[in-house]
């Protein structure tokens, strides 16, 4: 695939963005993805942070290095550069896959009986069809270990809410057009939520401290409310 | 135990100079808001800049220094006591056990470092100690600090403190039954000077989507840092920004120093606590050399935005690290230490 080459701007004095669509691409994330691997991989020491996104992806200077490449958005576009004209690392072999065990009783997933009426089907329909959906997470953004995660079935497919819940809980599991979110915290919000996950999506004391990394596919698994209370309980 | 909060004042958090490298699993460096402020109160008694400090925040706490300690409150300025006597800020001082000190109020600026010999001691976590409060980890327990916290620093605090201390010129100290000091003080750097601060600002990504009327209000408008601004963000109130055609944005990365705007219309700057991910249109990004004059500034306080090139950005930048160079190598050689 022939795609056209990022454009590169600075974010401010100490980042940059290389800013590849405007619109979400899962080829295209795939891609942002690589090239945040291959930069990565280069162990820039002014580079103190690479943040790939849904259709960009972020350079962050270190500013106590901040001297040692002059000028850095020169230095560092170079270095995006000559990353992306050298074959890019395939994650396809690198990538995990995250087991999510899913809890989709109707107490833990308010929403999932109207998204399957609104998409035709039946609730077992819904369920099957979300746990089968090739998802990928694209990006981890928005509150610590916050996954969005595409790949959802376009049978899916429905709108965010007119109006958000001002509290979703924790390991709530969310859609909206083509996207799943796993809440990592109890915060508002307005997506489509289908069940509940037991385990910890963020835990800072844990290594590592996200549950999902941009790149990983996520196996969502049903299992039953009394399965959900046993993972649940503190150990 | 190296101190005891009597009163937790109104936003008090233990802070570094933040943890890095963690962005795409979004986690926010954080760190301390004026993080210039930071490492000068760190290099007043002797510690690396990476130690931890106490960020004090409009109105400040009370403490007890359960031993003998050597402490320096670098930053805004407080109506800070021991006592009957004013506390000598923007300096090192040595106090003694039991010695009670007392902050109050900010009457310039926003934030004041409290900074103890060998560096508060609390978790490192995730490679900082800085206190995320929006996730609730790091820092004191993860949150601000109450009356009753009981704090630690270095084991060896006293004999550290003294060590340090005894290297200081005497010769025209200040000497109180309570507490000891010397006479010069560390300049101020980014404490704001008049009313109304001027932030220099590049072009954000989303600036030519903004109507020409926004574009031109944002640079010509005084804005006043709103009363529901925090670490996070200040949120900036003024006149209504306007996108010509409104778009619909992908999620992308953002910065400390990203100005955006959401569509209620009112511009917000990103601070030390910000996410890392954002939706809404960036009209500006605050050059780095004048974020830590933003971070002093309070509720209520005033900013103008001033245009600049990312050359002009860049200079400020290496000319505000060569002044803060110079200023933490002058304090270390009045210390002894090289």
């Amino acid at each position: 695939m022939a795609a056209p080459p990022p454009r590169i701007v600075a974010l401010g004095d100490a980042a940059l963005l290389v800013d590849f669509s405007d619109t979400l691409d899962l080829a295209v994330n795939a891609r942002i993805q690589q090239l945040a691997e291959a930069i990565r991989r280069r162990r820039v020491p002014w580079i103190s942070d690479v943040v790939p996104a849904l259709g960009s992806l972020a350079l962050h200077f270190d500013p106590k290095h901040y001297d040692l490449a002059t000028p850095p958005l020169e230095a560092a576009a170079a270095l995006v550069k000559d990353c992306l004209g050298r074959k890019l690392p395939n994650l396809a072999d690198l990538a995990r896959t995250v087991d999510v065990p899913v809890c989709y009783d109707a107490a833990l997933g308010p929403d999932l009986a109207e998204v399957a009426e609104r998409c035709k089907m039946t609730i077992e329909e819904a369920i099957r069809r979300h746990c089968a959906s090739p998802h990928r997470v694209l990006m981890v953004g928005f509150a610590p270990g916050h996954p969005y995660i595409g790949g959802l079935d376009e049978k899916l497919s429905v709108p965010r809410r007119a109006t958000p819940r001002p509290i979703v809980i924790a390991g709530s599991i969310a859609i909206a057009n083509t996207q799943s979110v796993v809440y990592p915290f109890t915060i508002s919000g307005g997506w489509n939520i289908l069940g509940r996950t037991p385990l910890r999506i963020f835990d800072p004391g844990r290594e590592p401290p996200a549950l999902m990394a941009p790149g990983d596919r996520v196996q969502f698994r049903a299992i039953d409310r009394a399965e959900f209370d046993k993972l649940a309980r503190p150990t | 135990m190296s101190l005891r909060v009597s009163k937790p004042g109104l936003l008090t958090t233990v802070q570094d100079l933040g943890r890095h490298g963690l962005q795409h699993l979004g986690i926010v460096p954080c760190g301390a808001m004026d993080p210039v402020a930071h490492r000068i109160a760190n290099a007043l008694v002797g510690n690396p800049a990476t130690a931890a400090t106490l960020e004090c925040t409009v109105l400040g706490p009370e403490l007890i220094f359960l031993r003998d300690s050597l402490i320096a409150l670098y930053g805004a300025a407080f109506e800070a006591r021991i006592g009957r006597e004013p506390f000598p800020v923007n300096r090192p001082v040595m106090v003694r056990s039991g010695t009670v000190l007392s902050t109050g109020n900010a009457v310039r600026g926003a934030r004041a470092y409290l900074a103890i010999a060998g560096g508060l001691d609390v978790p490192e976590i995730l490679g900082s100690r800085s206190t995320y409060l929006p996730a609730n980890f790091g820092g004191y327990c993860g949150r601000t600090l109450k009356a009753g916290d009981v704090l630690a620093a270095g084991q060896d605090l006293k004999a550290l403190s003294e060590q340090r201390f005894s290297r200081v010129t005497l010769k025209l100290a200040l000497a109180k039954p309570q507490f000891q000091s010397v006479r010069w003080s560390a300049p101020e750097l980014t404490l704001p000077f008049g009313g109304i601060v001027a932030a220099r600002v590049l072009e954000g990504r989303h600036w030519a989507q903004f109507d020409v009327a926004s574009r031109e209000a944002f640079l010509r408008e005084t804005w006043r840092v709103s009363p529901d601004s925090n670490r996070m963000g200040y949120r900036l109130s003024g006149p209504r920004l306007t996108r010509a055609k409104s778009v619909e944005i992908l999620s992308e990365p953002t910065c400390l120093g990203t100005v955006q705007v959401p569509n209620d219309g009112t511009p917000i700057a990103l601070m030390a606590d910000h996410q890392t991910t954002g939706g809404y249109p960036k009209i500006a990004e605050i050059a780095g050399a004048d974020i830590p004059g933003l971070a002093q500034l309070a509720p209520g306080g005033s900013v103008r935005f001033v245009k600049c090139t990312l050359e002009e950005a860049q200079a400020a930048r290496r000319e505000a690290q060569e002044r803060l160079r110079q200023v933490e190598q002058a304090i270390a050689w009045e210390l002894g230490i090289k």
